[in-house]
């Protein structure tokens, strides 16, 4: 028992000694130099095309008629279903991706790179609220929009970005949580911080667009929900693969299954069926019009975010139906029995400066019973129909049960 | 013992789970016990055998 203490332990420290920077925006194809051509990178764990739900059969009709392997979305349909397209999760590339979190080369990605350790994450531009691909959108404004990210606001954030010698995060975070975010489903005040830092770059540096990307960017609540993911991705990888660890590294979800991955059990999904979110829905809607949890977003809440510090939310808890702010304190003071410590640098002020809870040991959510707790958007279940409401969601006890028998095999206990 | 003396005797109490009943007892001068312990959460055995040796 000891060296799981310990190796939780440098799990945690690591962890907390993260130093996220955005420090660039390129394309998939230079960033992410194992992936394919004819490979298209998604959310959640492993899947098949014909397990897929429908907005992400949607999103993947999406993606081929975008990088050109097929010329209309019934060629592209035909494509994914004959075997030609590799599918793979975002997860093992170093990567993540909200809602269908579809990737591919030609598509522009932000490029966290965690300078404590040296490792990079990237996430996808956020697209905007709406008819995005995210949701299942794959219309010709999806596709333009992609292709408009890809050769001229990508590039331009890029050069701005360069230009600063990137945007350290950390503190960009401490000063989100003090104001509102949780960064998952709430992203307003860090969205505005980051336009702040790269507004004055971005004119020195844009040769076109500039009005439209800055609209762009202001225009969307979300837009650092993406940054958020990277990041959160490039600060909790240097925690996994560590013997002997049970903490939790990887949350993620494809629609059909959920994932999670262990420090100690290295690159091993254990998987159970996506659950329905519960919270509120938009006018005109119905329960029979939601797809099952999706999204690699909840990599948020691996590092204490998200549903974990909706104690700084209080504009959001109404929206998610989580009740008062009274509920949002109980949900992140629930967290803390599930996880190693709080992070001292992300504090929140309802909770009289208490960190975020950091760090979730699946023997802890199996002996207290309580599972994760996740801020999430709705998808409607048909393709391209986009968010239908907020809500939030859990993983299913059995990816617990099964990492702790992996655990247990793993380390010679019987 | 019987039970009249039971009724009759100062309580000597063992207090097993929820421990704010113990504090109650204790501030009542009551010679009080109190043992922490909760249900398993995990319904399985083979789970809670698990996390018994693995620190859970």
């Amino acid at each position: 028992m000891r060296r799981i203490d310990e190796a939780n332990a440098e799990a945690h420290r690591r962890i907390l000694a993260a130093e996220p920077v955005l420090a660039d925006v390129r394309l998939a194809r230079d960033a992410l130099p194992r992936l394919g051509d004819r490979t298209i990178l998604h959310a959640g764990p492993p899947i098949t095309w014909e397990r897929m739900c429908g907005p992400m059969r949607g999103a993947v009709a999406g993606a081929i008629v975008f990088e050109g392997w097929a010329k209309d979305l019934e060629a592209a349909t035909a494509l994914a279903a004959s075997g030609a397209i590799a599918f793979e999760p975002n997860h093992h590339h170093d990567a993540v991706g909200p809602m269908t979190g579809m990737t591919t080369r030609g598509m522009a990605v932000l490029v966290v790179e965690n300078r404590a350790f040296g490792n990079r994450a990237f996430c996808t531009v956020n697209e905007g609220l709406g008819n995005v691909m995210r949701f299942g959108g794959n219309d010709a404004e999806v596709i333009e929009r992609l292709h408009w990210i890809a050769t001229v606001a990508g590039p331009a954030l890029g050069a701005a970005i360069r230009e600063r010698g990137g945007i350290p995060l950390k503190a960009l975070i401490a000063r989100g949580l003090a104001m509102g975010d949780e960064m998952h489903m709430r992203n307003a005040a860090c969205t505005s911080l980051l336009l702040r830092e790269l507004a004055g770059d971005l004119a020195d540096t844009c040769e076109h667009d500039l009005g439209r990307i800055l609209r762009f960017v202001a225009g969307n609540d979300m837009f650092f929900l993406n940054v958020a993911m990277a990041l959160a991705k490039a600060a909790v990888a240097p925690a996994h693969g560590i013997a002997h660890s049970t903490v939790v590294t990887t949350m993620a979800r494809n629609g059909t299954d959920f994932g999670i991955r262990v420090s100690g059990t290295g690159d091993r999904w254990f998987t159970g069926p996506a659950q329905m979110a519960r919270g509120l829905l938009f006018a005109g809607y119905s329960d029979a019009d939601a797809n099952q949890d999706i999204g690699d977003s909840c990599i948020t809440e691996t590092v204490g975010l998200g549903g974990f510090a909706m104690a700084a939310a209080p504009a959001v808890v109404g929206f998610l139906g989580a009740g008062r702010l009274a509920d949002a304190i109980a949900h992140t003071r629930r967290m803390a029995e599930i996880t190693l410590g709080p992070n001292p640098e992300w504090r929140l002020p309802t909770l009289d400066m208490d960190g975020v809870p950091v760090g979730i040991d699946i023997r802890k959510v199996l002996s207290t019973g309580v599972l994760p707790v996740i801020n999430t958007a709705i998808a409607n279940r048909l393709p391209g129909r986009g968010q239908i409401g907020a809500g939030v969601v859990h993983p299913p006890m059995a990816c617990f049960e099964q990492a702790l028998v992996a655990f247990a095999e793993l380390n010679g206990v019987a | 013992m019987k039970t009249d003396d039971l009724l009759e005797s100062e309580p000597r109490v063992i207090n097993v789970g929820l421990r704010s009943f113990a504090d109650d007892l204790a501030a009542c001068n009551v010679s009080v016990v109190h043992v922490d312990w909760s249900p398993p959460a995990v319904a399985d055995p083979r789970i809670a055998s698990l996390l018994a040796k693995l620190g859970g």
